[in-house]
């Protein structure tokens, strides 16, 4: 499967009287948008711009998308939303390099997070150096949970798709192709090279905790073979926020940096023969029943060694273990991306389940430490939130308007797809 | 002109009174540098000054540990220090505790920094790691001269309070503390290089040992449970509606008790959960589910149980760190040993 994702390098997004590119530039018809995201479930939808450096604080975010078309090939972005879950992943798709849509609204759960443009914060999240077309969405009175949920994880797939698809007909700036063949074909390629796979954990814990394939449900998913192009074109999208820290958005799985990684050295270093995509349900039979799948699945795939990504913490912790545990029993290696809870002095121990199999550890950082975020003349959202959302706490917010939260409330701070440079060592 | 004053603490050895046949020489103290105080000076910035050096010989202060400690502290406290430098102790395991134990206190009484060198396998070095800065050094007194600079850096850096480095960069054994860092690389080209290292047979680095876990014994079982009193307690976040304690969603800095008095039944206008990592809707609904007081009322009634204790406990035990559940848990379980209750229940999410 062949896939060349094509670049549009965004300059700004503005307001403009019609919906188009221009030099790489997006204009957004606001009403058009506002029109296309009609729902009932939504009371209240508003639309802001913001760019990195304002002084500009989004609080209680959701998701962070990007905006992609398919230019050539089988399948629309976002499979099983839109299109009828035909297989994606090759052929060409363009993408609005270095914008995000974004959607933020009153809380729907306690795992919603913070991202600031500027200041303190903006160094943990990569939402600051985007620009972002922000959605905020609030629900009708009365409307349940889930649905709430929903309706506005829907409002952010509608609107991603409406922008990308502005970007149709315009060339990209650049294009870079990636290349994997069927299972037979790929394990008799670059003879002496290791071969790899890729255990791509997702979170799957219910309300505000679920992961959807092709649109489907993850929870309800058995482990299952994935090419890595097939999440470039969004095949995998968030339905969660676990803590906001370590949320994979639905940008992060449309970028997921271990495909990108093992992918710059296929060929070179070693084999990447795909994905096995697994989720972490929350009894132990399913437990069980997943990691011993995923487990045989690897080794049906004949791999020398895996990367396996965690989603979440606490819980996830034994699905994670229990995956390294089984798939090191086979004799494959293993390399574990997980983040930390060792207290807000750092003192603690990190994690709620352990093996000493599980001996190659990359860590996402700290999640518990406290970090002190300075008022924001702009606020989008509803700050109120920073006091019960995890990572927050009673007396979180001050007078004037600033903030300590362990930086669990920052939308991506500890990703545990490796997505950022920070991590914790010890001191 | 010396402003920051430095006081050394040495052994018998290293303080030239002699070997073994001294080591149970009480405590004293001399004006100025003694034996490896004299390189110690010549490697410390030229605003620090060794004022005086405290002796004690290391089978004295092992065998009366208290009164050494004392002692020593009081002659140190004598210099009106700004800093104390103790050993190196190398690999000698007895000097190795001493220069831990006086470190240890001076820093906590006299409130200044202290710092020490030790070889890793030195006793000392993972009784006190947690607790002070020990500089790691080769395992005899032939290394000293390696060890003299990098303790004298370290003391340096501790006595103008600047930001410590990682223990690679700075040369101490890590004490155990996971502090955030801004790698060259991001974390997924981090593991393809592991992975890549680790299938090649290569040394390679976890950046997280794995820690060893608590195995809590279970109690025997109760005799007659017709005659216990039962507790109920939850790291499920089952509390009274509005949450009147204000328990975290994630990260608890704290416990509740509540009153179960009169209440048979958990209902969505009474409780709610405040638990920020589980599906809330089906435990805003209906509490009992994670917290199962219509059970347990059933079971005191039928008369399977003695009865339910009237006070549960709870907490949240979403991204709450080990050493906090373990504070919370101590808490909770005097308290139920006090109000004399046979057994608990344990309920999470």
């Amino acid at each position: 499967m062949q896939l060349e994702l094509g670049n549009i390098l965004v300059k700004d997004v503005q307001w403009g009287s019609r919906s188009e590119i221009r030099k790489g530039v997006v204009y957004v018809n606001r009403q058009e948008l506002l029109d296309t995201l009609k729902d009932d479930r939504l009371a209240r939808i508003d639309i802001d711009i913001v760019r990195p450096g304002d002084a500009v604080r989004i609080c209680p975010v959701k998701d962070v998308l990007e905006p992609r078309v398919k230019v050539e090939g089988k399948g629309q972005v976002f499979p099983g939303f839109f299109g009828n879950a035909e297989m994606v992943g090759s052929g060409k798709t363009n993408v609005l390099k270095g914008m995000t849509v974004l959607t933020v609204g009153k809380i729907v759960g306690f795992q919603e997070g913070i991202i600031d443009m500027s200041g303190s914060g903006a160094e943990y999240t990569p939402f600051s150096r985007t620009i972002n077309l922000v959605l905020l969405c609030d629900q009708a009175d009365g409307l349940p949970q889930h649905e709430h949920e929903e309706a506005v994880r829907m409002a952010g797939l509608k609107a991603t798709r409406y922008i990308s698809q502005l970007a149709a007909n315009v060339t990209p700036d650049e294009s870079v192709t990636f290349a994997t063949k069927p299972l037979a074909q790929q394990m008799a390629e670059f003879s002496g090279l290791p071969k790899v796979a890729y255990v791509y954990m997702l979170q799957t814990q219910g309300l505000m905790h679920d992961t959807y394939l092709y649109g489907l449900d993850v929870k309800k998913i058995l482990p299952t073979f994935l090419y890595p192009t097939e999440v470039m074109d969004g095949a995998v999208i968030s339905g969660n926020c676990v803590s906001a820290c370590d949320k994979n958005t639905t940008y992060h799985h449309m970028n997921n940096p271990v495909i990108a990684d093992l992918l710059a050295r296929h060929g070179q270093d070693l084999n990447f023969i795909g994905v096995v995509a697994t989720n972490e349900n929350v009894t132990l039979l399913d437990k069980e029943r997943s990691s011993n799948f995923t487990a045989k699945l690897v080794e049906s795939l004949g791999v020398e060694g895996v990367i396996i990504s965690e989603e979440g913490f606490g819980n996830p912790d034994a699905d994670l273990i229990m995956n390294c545990r089984k798939i090191e029993a086979l004799g494959i290696k293993t390399i574990l991306i997980t983040d930390e809870y060792a207290g807000r002095d750092g003192a603690s121990q990190s994690l709620a389940d352990g093996n000493p199999l599980a001996n190659a550890v990359v860590s996402g950082g700290n999640a518990n430490a406290v970090i002190e975020l300075p008022p924001m003349p702009k606020v989008i959202g509803y700050i109120d939130a920073v006091e019960i959302i995890a990572g927050g706490f009673d007396g979180a917010l001050k007078k004037d308007g600033s903030i300590t939260v362990e930086i669990q409330a920052i939308t991506g701070a500890t990703n545990e797809l490796g997505f950022n440079r920070m991590g914790a060592l010890e001191f | 002109m010396a402003s920051i004053r430095v006081v050394h603490y040495l052994n018998q050895f290293f303080g030239q009174i002699g070997g073994e046949e001294k080591a149970d020489i009480v405590p004293f103290s001399k004006e100025g540098p003694v034996g490896p105080g004299t390189a110690l000076v010549q490697a410390l910035d030229g605003d620090m000054e060794i004022v005086g050096t405290v002796i004690c010989g290391d089978t004295y202060f092992n065998e009366n540990l208290e009164a050494a400690t004392e002692k020593v502290i009081a002659l140190i406290a004598g210099f009106r220090p700004d800093l104390l430098i103790a050993g190196p102790a190398f690999n000698a395991g007895r000097y190795g505790m001493a220069c831990g134990a006086v470190c240890t206190a001076v820093q906590e009484r006299l409130k200044i920094p202290v710092v020490t060198g030790m070889y890793e396998e030195n006793p000392g070095a993972d009784m006190y790691k947690k607790q002070i800065y020990i500089v790691k050094t080769g395992n005899s007194a032939a290394q000293m001269r390696k060890a003299i600079p990098a303790l004298a850096r370290l003391a340096g850096k501790l006595a103008r309070g600047e930001v410590m480095g990682s223990p690679a960069e700075e040369g101490y054994l890590a004490r155990g503390i996971r502090r955030n860092v801004f790698h060259e690389q991001r974390g997924s080209a981090r593991a393809v290089a592991m992975l890549l290292k680790k299938l090649q047979g290569e040394p390679f680095d976890t950046e997280y040992p794995m820690p060893v876990f608590d195995r809590v014994t279970p109690r025997p079982a109760i005799k007659d449970l017709s005659k216990a009193k039962i507790a109920l307690v939850t790291s499920g976040g089952i509390v009274p509606k509005g949450n009147p304690d204000r328990i975290e969603s994630s990260s608890a800095s704290k416990f509740g008790r509540y009153d179960l008095s009169g209440i048979n039944d958990l209902d969505e206008n009474t409780f709610e959960t405040a638990h920020g990592g589980y599906d809330p809707v089906y435990a805003n609904q209906d509490a009992d589910r994670v917290l199962p007081v219509d059970v347990m009322r059933q079971l005191e009634k039928e008369g399977v149980i003695g009865r339910l204790h009237n006070i549960y406990y709870a907490t949240v035990g979403n991204g709450t760190s080990v050493a906090n559940a373990k504070k919370y848990a101590h808490a909770i379980g005097e308290e139920l040993k006090q109000e004399k209750v046979d057994g608990i229940i344990l309920t999470s999410t």
